[in-house]
Parts: C-alpha cells; sequence; structure tokens
C-alpha cells in the first residue's frame, strides 16, 4: 500500500510538471509576437524593445520556461506587467480569499450531500429517495449566475437578509465575514450537492447489491447497521473520488461567483489579469489553479487507496 | 441504440423535447422574430415591461425581448459550432489510437490526461490571454479543449468494439482501416456517442454563457445571452426582473439538454440496483 502511495505521489509531481510547461506554452502560443500583441497600436519601438527586454524574448522559449519555472520554485512568481509589483504579494491574499470561500462551502455541502446520498440510498424508491433526485436534477443544470441572482433579488433585495455583495477586508471579524461571505457560499452548495449526492447514491447502491451485505441483511441486523458499517465503508473510495472531482470544480467555478457577487478572489484576479493581458499574473494564477487541482486530484486517489478495506486488509494468500 | 417505445414516454423527456424545440426555432428564426434591432435604443434605461417590450428594457434601453431573440443565435450557434467540430477532431482520432494502438495511442491518451488535469475554464482563459477574445479564437478554443474530452470517450469506446468477435472476423476478412472505422465501430459507438454530443453541448453553452458573463466571450455589439447576463446584473439591486430573463432562458435550455439526454441514456442503462 505504501508503494501505491508513492507511485500516486510520484505521478502527481510529473503532473506538475507537464502541467507547468502547458501553461507556459499556453500563454505563449502568439503567432509573432507577444510584446507587440500587448502593447498594441500604442508601440513605439523604444516601448516595444524594453518590453522584449522586460520579458526577456530575447532569449529562447526553452531558456525563458526554465527561468520561470526555477523562480516558481524559489518562490518568485515575477512581476506584474501593469503595475510592476511582485505577483506573489497580489496573488497570495486572493488565493487565500478563495480558499476560504470554497473551505466554507466545502464544510456545509460535502457533509450535507454524503448524508443526503446514504440516506436516499437506504430508502432507495421511497418518497424521500425519489424527491431528493428531481430537486439534484434541477439545481445541477442551472448556471451560477442563475442561483446566484435569485438568492440576491430575494435574500437581499426583497427581504434584507444579508448583503449582496461579498465584501471583505483583512481583520475583519469572523461573524462579519460569514455574514458577507454566506449567499455566495449558498450558491456553490447548491451547485455540488447535487452531483455529490446523487454519484454517493448510486456507489452505496452499487455495494448494497454485493452478496455480503445481502448475508448482513440476512443475518437480521438493523437496516441502519447494514447501510452504515458494512455498506459505507466499501462505498468511501468511489466517493472521495467524486467529492474531490466536486471539489476541484468548486475552486474553479468559485470564478464565475466570485464575479456575481463582486469576491476578491482568485478567480477574480485571473480574469482582470486576463483582460489587461497581463502575462506573468495569467502564468501565476493558472498554474496555483491548476496545481490545487492536480493535489486535490492526488490526495483524493492516497486517500482512496488508504481508505480501501481490501488495501488495508490485505488477504493472506491461500496457495 | 434501443429507443425507448413512442407511446410511454416520460413527461420530462416531453418537456425537454418542447424545450429544445423552441431552441431550435429561436436559434433559426429568432432574429427574424424580434420587433426591434438588437442596438436600437428605444427608452429608458430598464424601463419596465409594456405592451410595447413584453420584457421591458436593459440597462441602455433597448428591447429584452428582441435581444433575448438576436442572441439566441450567437449563444447557440457558437457552442453548437464548437461542439460539432470537436467531434470532428476527437472521434476519428479516438478511434484510430484505440485501433492502430502502439506509441501514437500512448502519446495521445497521455496528452489528453495531462490537458485534462488543468480545469477547462483556467485553460480557457490562459488562451483567451494570449489570443484576445474574438469569435474564431473563443470557437477554436472550447472545440480543442472539449475535443480531448471526446477523445477519451471515442477511444474507451473503440478499445472495447475492436476485441468484439465481429470486429475480429472483419479483420481475419482482411478489411481495410476505412471499413473497420465506418462499418463496424462507428455504427456500434454511435449511440453513446449521440448522447455524448448532447452533455457536450450543454456543457459548452453553459461554458459560452459564462465567459460571456466574465465579459471573455461573444464581445459587443453582438447580443448574447451571457453577456446580456453580465450588462443588467445591477438591475437585481434595484428588484428588477431583468437580468433574470437570459439567466432564466439559458437555465431552461441547459435543463432541456440534461431532460432528453438523461431519456435517451435511461433506455440503454439502468442505474444499478434500481430494478431489483
Amino acid at each position: 500500500m505504501a508503494w501505491l502511495i508513492l507511485q500516486r505521489l510520484g505521478l502527481g509531481v510529473i503532473t506538475l510538471v507537464l502541467v507547468s510547461m502547458l501553461v507556459f506554452t499556453g500563454t505563449e502560443i502568439l503567432p509573432g509576437d507577444v510584446a507587440a500583441a500587448i502593447l498594441g497600436q500604442n508601440a513605439t519601438p523604444e516601448s516595444l524593445a524594453a518590453l522584449r527586454q522586460e520579458l526577456g524574448l530575447d532569449s529562447g522559449p526553452v531558456a525563458r520556461y526554465l527561468a520561470w519555472a526555477s523562480g516558481i520554485l524559489h518562490g518568485d512568481l515575477g512581476q506584474s506587467l501593469a503595475n510592476r509589483q511582485p505577483v506573489g504579494e497580489l496573488l497570495w491574499p486572493r488565493f487565500g480569499n478563495t480558499m476560504a470561500l470554497a473551505g466554507y462551502a466545502a464544510v456545509i455541502a460535502v457533509p450535507l450531500a454524503v448524508g443526503l446520498g446514504i440516506s436516499s440510498a437506504a430508502l432507495r424508491g421511497s418518497f424521500f429517495d425519489r424527491a431528493a433526485n428531481v430537486v439534484a436534477l434541477a439545481t445541477v443544470s442551472l448556471p451560477e449566475y442563475f442561483l446566484g441572482l435569485l438568492l440576491i433579488l430575494f435574500v437581499s433585495v426583497q427581504w434584507g437578509l444579508l448583503p449582496s455583495l461579498a465584501d471583505t477586508w483583512s481583520g475583519m471579524g469572523l461573524a462579519a465575514w460569514l455574514q458577507a461571505t454566506t449567499l455566495p457560499m449558498l450558491v456553490l452548495v447548491l451547485v455540488t450537492v447535487a452531483q455529490i449526492m446523487r454519484m454517493t447514491r448510486t456507489t452505496v447502491l452499487a455495494v448494497m447489491d454485493q452478496p455480503f451485505i445481502e448475508t448482513a441483511c440476512l443475518k437480521g441486523l438493523p437496516m441502519g447497521r447494514v447501510v452504515l458499517v458494512h455498506a459505507v465503508p466499501n462505498a468511501l473510495g468511489p466517493t472521495i473520488n467524486v467529492v474531490a472531482f466536486n471539489l476541484t470544480y468548486l475552486i474553479a467555478g468559485v470564478v464565475l461567483v466570485e464575479t456575481i457577487f463582486n469576491y476578491n478572489g482568485l478567480g477574480r484576479f485571473m480574469v482582470d489579469a486576463v483582460s489587461k493581458r497581463d502575462v506573468p499574473m495569467v502564468q501565476a494564477a493558472a498554474m496555483v489553479f491548476a496545481a490545487v487541482h492536480v493535489v486535490m486530484n492526488m490526495l483524493a486517489d492516497i486517500a482512496a487507496i488508504a481508505l480501501n478495506p481490501r488495501l488495508r486488509h490485505p488477504r493472506v494468500k491461500e496457495s | 441504440m434501443t429507443l425507448p417505445v413512442f407511446g410511454r414516454i416520460p413527461l420530462s423527456a416531453v418537456f425537454g423535447t418542447l424545450i429544445l424545440a423552441g431552441t431550435l426555432v429561436l436559434f433559426l428564426f429568432g432574429p427574424m422574430l424580434a420587433p426591434y434591432g438588437q442596438e436600437d435604443v428605444l427608452g429608458m434605461p430598464f424601463a419596465e415591461p409594456s405592451a410595447a417590450h413584453p420584457l421591458g428594457l436593459d440597462q441602455n434601453g433597448r428591447d429584452m425581448m428582441s435581444r433575448l431573440l438576436h442572441g439566441a443565435r450567437m449563444s447557440v450557434g457558437v457552442s453548437l459550432t464548437a461542439v460539432v467540430i470537436s467531434f470532428c477532431i476527437g472521434v476519428p482520432l479516438g478511434f484510430l489510437a484505440a485501433l492502430r494502438g502502439g506509441w501514437p495511442d500512448l502519446i495521445g491518451a497521455r496528452l489528453v490526461d495531462i490537458v485534462m488535469s488543468i480545469p477547462v475554464l483556467i485553460s480557457a482563459l490562459v488562451v483567451l490571454q494570449a489570443l484576445g477574445s474574438s469569435l474564431p479564437v473563443l470557437i477554436g478554443t472550447i472545440a480543442l479543449l472539449d475535443s480531448t474530452r471526446v477523445f477519451r470517450l471515442a477511444r474507451i469506446l473503440a478499445q472495447g468494439i475492436v476485441v468484439m468477435e465481429y470486429a475480429e472476423v472483419a479483420r481475419l476478412r482482411g478489411e481495410g482501416l476505412w471499413w473497420m472505422l465506418r462499418r463496424e465501430i462507428l455504427p456500434n459507438a454511435l449511440p453513446p456517442l449521440m448522447a455524448e454530443f448532447g452533455m457536450r453541448f450543454c456543457f459548452a453553452f453553459l461554458f459560452v454563457a459564462g465567459l460571456s458573463y466574465l465579459g471573455l466571450g461573444v464581445q459587443p455589439p453582438f447580443a448574447d445571452w451571457g453577456g446580456m447576463v453580465r450588462d443588467c446584473q445591477q438591475g437585481i439591486l434595484y428588484g428588477l426582473y431583468a437580468p433574470l430573463f437570459p439567466a432564466g432562458t439559458i437555465a431552461l435550455v441547459t435543463i432541456g439538454v440534461n431532460l432528453v439526454v438523461d431519456w435517451a441514456l435511461a433506455g440503454r442503462t439502468t442505474i444499478q440496483g434500481e430494478n431489483r
């Protein structure tokens, strides 16, 4: 098992290196000159030369990639083109904000969704099961901004319960922070709960059809015990994968939600950088998003291995 | 595909089909049905709905309903084109990779894995940063990113088919590559690919709308639903329904596609343990 986990770690590191190459090429696939494209029509020969120098365009792409990658490894994300500030200083606080919002949503969404999924699997075919399924189908296809606007219209404009803009600043109290971020959190919860719930239900049901569950039922164990003690541990691995998949979705989906509620997170940071075509900022933000994605998937793989009852208690080989 | 019997179409599928038919009509004839042009300023910003303007006016005083009708062509057209292109790239390459095997197959599969390990939205933002947002770039980016998913599915499907007896027999008969692709793999992979087409369209549609909502998708002066939500979003703070019309239309189309795809899939696969 330790070997399997080490293998996943190695795979994660390799993926990260390849992803960094892809992000780097992606930002530099411009036909022609990046400097000319950034400056557009205001380009004078002097400003062009200065920008080229700054972007290091005199050296080849491989050398530039290596310089960029080694910078990242040393914690140096480069300088913003727009205001000459170090990217890291601008980026990390925003990243913290995004993680805080995603974490707030995850803390609510994951237990809720897994609980709902397990209960609807246990109560298969009941009214509760069918109702949960219909609601899940409905919310899973609604775009974030539709849900967000509905919540703003009712919760904040008509009933005046919560603020419509998620204004946060450093040093604000927890209560104020929670009040500001509850609406965006709700949108994220709504778009992720349905998916996790349906997949949890399916995986638990797949386990429930196994012979050992039948045995447990025939032994006369109460249904709750069969589900919680016999079925759920075996369904945990796939469920964790589903949860991780949805949490990574949460971190990318946060881009839209941050825009709806004007939240100061990494998503809006990246969108702003893209519209200003600030190459180092986009590279850094994309790299952070991709890294979170890769690391989350790796952790999910490892957790699924560590939690798999079959791998934890290997069967003694009979020969 | 074993199509479910037509006499027993579930209500949800009827609903979904109606929505899709409506979307198709809007896509084909929307601009012709619009009473006003998409750029015509007709009154006060955010004017209330009236007989002349059933959905009211937007933040610049343009007729909301006309803009929705004009926007249909852009919103649906861009995503439909992108998905068609992504299938034209992904399906043949996926089939070929599975049929030929060897190192091209391995390289293709690994490359797709790496592209897929970056969130799609992030990859798209990177490309849009480099190339700027224009219609061809938008369609090309979505098509290429999406084709990785299509490639993966097509490859897995074809891998399952080439080991079947009938494919084996065809190979022993000495059939060429083209025959194998056209007569053995494609017909058998078609039903799941059709369902995938629906889901991919749904995804691309939401994706285009999302990018436009972020201001990085379809650019003005063209009306498109995602951009319209962004434009009149402030209206919601005054308790106006204006941004809910385009947002609701987007939601309705996605629900329609999902309902139809769900129904098409239900004919082939039952959820495990469903009918015990």
